[in-house]
């Protein structure tokens, strides 16, 4: 199955504000998205509604095959330590593998350590592990970068375009540069209403 | 994927579990049957008349205490969002924590239930009808609180207000459950153990609605 993330003319408003209309974009196997935008312009809301979190307030989005999410919310249980937090997703995700992913983004040394005694990009990379982890095709990524010291930051550029040359999707909302494979470029301030 | 998450559920909310605090709501029962004698008396005919219903009153306001994390803490955590993204929907996820928050809170408060009825002095057959009656109360009033608990948890103070909504919600099962100690026949029970039957298969639902209504907001 080919991973395809399509949006049809969508419109997302935000309690009485209507943030961005008419975003259309298709997103093919082995491309990737780089959306940009100042802050508030609805950066966290598209990705949320891609994914399927939020229902977009005009159009439709079509996504064929299963999508990760990585956003500033962790999702782990801050009162136990790495490993046993990143297990109890990989159990849920019947992940057979969890080793290569804590490898790739260093995070062996760590898997003892409670959770809320980790860092910001520490907490960002067992994130990032966890979506590794699930080997699903789409990847919805909310400011990934953020946090991440230079040499993770390439590491995980590294995995993303790995990701796409695999047949992945990759869309990633980012106020940073990040180095995606040939990436099309959204700015959202063009669809501002 | 259902057992996980179940065993992540209990592993939150069974008493010594990872964020502690399980065991208040217990002592805090305890705490009630114990004070009631001081606060009324050592007539021992007024305790063990009025004692069943103390005991109602306490296991009430005990299933109140857990509430505030019962919910809030995953759904601030973005944990709802991940799982709905790996298909298990916010019904299930309620569900399992239903069953989880009841297994967490209903089996030792049956327990202290034993120790709470010899310091009120209540005779065997009264025993054994509250025991019944919070075998079949408890798990409406766990639902009840899950509900509520889904309702306000993206409310600032919504731990207070959740215990105030909890309270008239609970109402019928306290009737029919303490209602049953006044009567020899089982059908104040039954009709305890109907109430939270339905109350338990439509919480899930529920608490669903409330969580996704909650990422809209």
């Amino acid at each position: 199955m080919q991973a395809r993330l399509v949006a049809k003319d969508i419109a997302c408003r935000r309690g009485e504000r209507l943030l961005f209309r008419r975003l259309s974009f298709a997103c093919e196997a082995g491309e990737a998205i780089h959306v940009v935008g100042a802050n508030g312009v609805g950066k966290s809301s598209l990705i949320r509604i891609l994914a399927g979190l939020l229902r977009p307030f005009a159009g439709a989005v079509e996504r064929t095959g299963a999508a990760g999410l990585v956003d500033e919310r962790l999702a782990l249980d801050t009162n136990l330590a790495l490993g046993q937090a990143l297990a109890f997703w990989e159990r849920i995700d019947g992940c057979r593998d969890p080793g290569r992913a804590l490898e790739l983004l260093q995070l062996e040394p760590l898997m003892d350590v409670p959770v809320r005694y980790l860092s910001t990009g520490q907490k960002k990379r067992a994130a990032l592990a966890r979506l590794l982890n699930r080997d699903c095709p789409i990847w919805l990524l909310d400011e990934p970068l953020n946090g991440l010291d230079s040499q993770a930051q390439t590491a995980f550029e590294t995995l993303i375009a790995r990701h796409c040359a695999a047949g992945g999707v990759a869309i990633a909302a980012s106020h940073q540069p990040i180095a995606l494979p040939a990436p099309a470029i959204i700015d959202l301030a063009e669809y501002a209403a | 994927m259902i057992a996980a998450l179940l065993r992540r559920d209990l592993g939150l909310l069974v008493p010594g579990g990872r964020d502690g605090g399980g065991i208040l709501p217990l002592l805090f029962f305890l705490a009630v049957a114990m004070l009631y004698p001081f606060a009324v008396g050592p007539d021992a005919q007024l305790l063990a008349r009025t004692g069943g219903g103390v005991i109602w009153v306490a296991a009430l306001l005990a299933a109140i205490l857990p509430l505030e994390k019962l919910v809030a803490g995953d759904l601030e955590a973005g944990v709802f969002d991940q799982l709905h993204l790996r298909g298990i929907s916010e019904e299930w996820a309620m569900a399992s924590r239903l069953l989880a928050h009841w297994l967490a809170f209903a089996p030792l408060l049956l327990l202290a239930t034993l120790p709470a009825a010899a310091l009120l002095g209540l005779d065997a057959d009264t025993t054994r009808t509250v025991l019944l009656g919070l075998l079949a109360g408890t798990p409406g009033l766990a639902a009840v609180g899950l509900a509520v608990a889904a309702l306000t948890a993206s409310l600032r103070g919504g731990a207070a207000l959740a215990g105030l909504m909890v309270i008239p919600l609970a109402v019928p099962i306290l009737i029919f459950g303490a209602g049953a100690l006044g009567r020899p026949d089982p059908a104040a029970l039954l009709l305890t153990a109907a109430i939270s039957l339905g109350l338990c298969a439509v919480t899930p639902f529920i608490a669903g609605a409330a969580l996704r209504a909650a990422r809209e907001a």
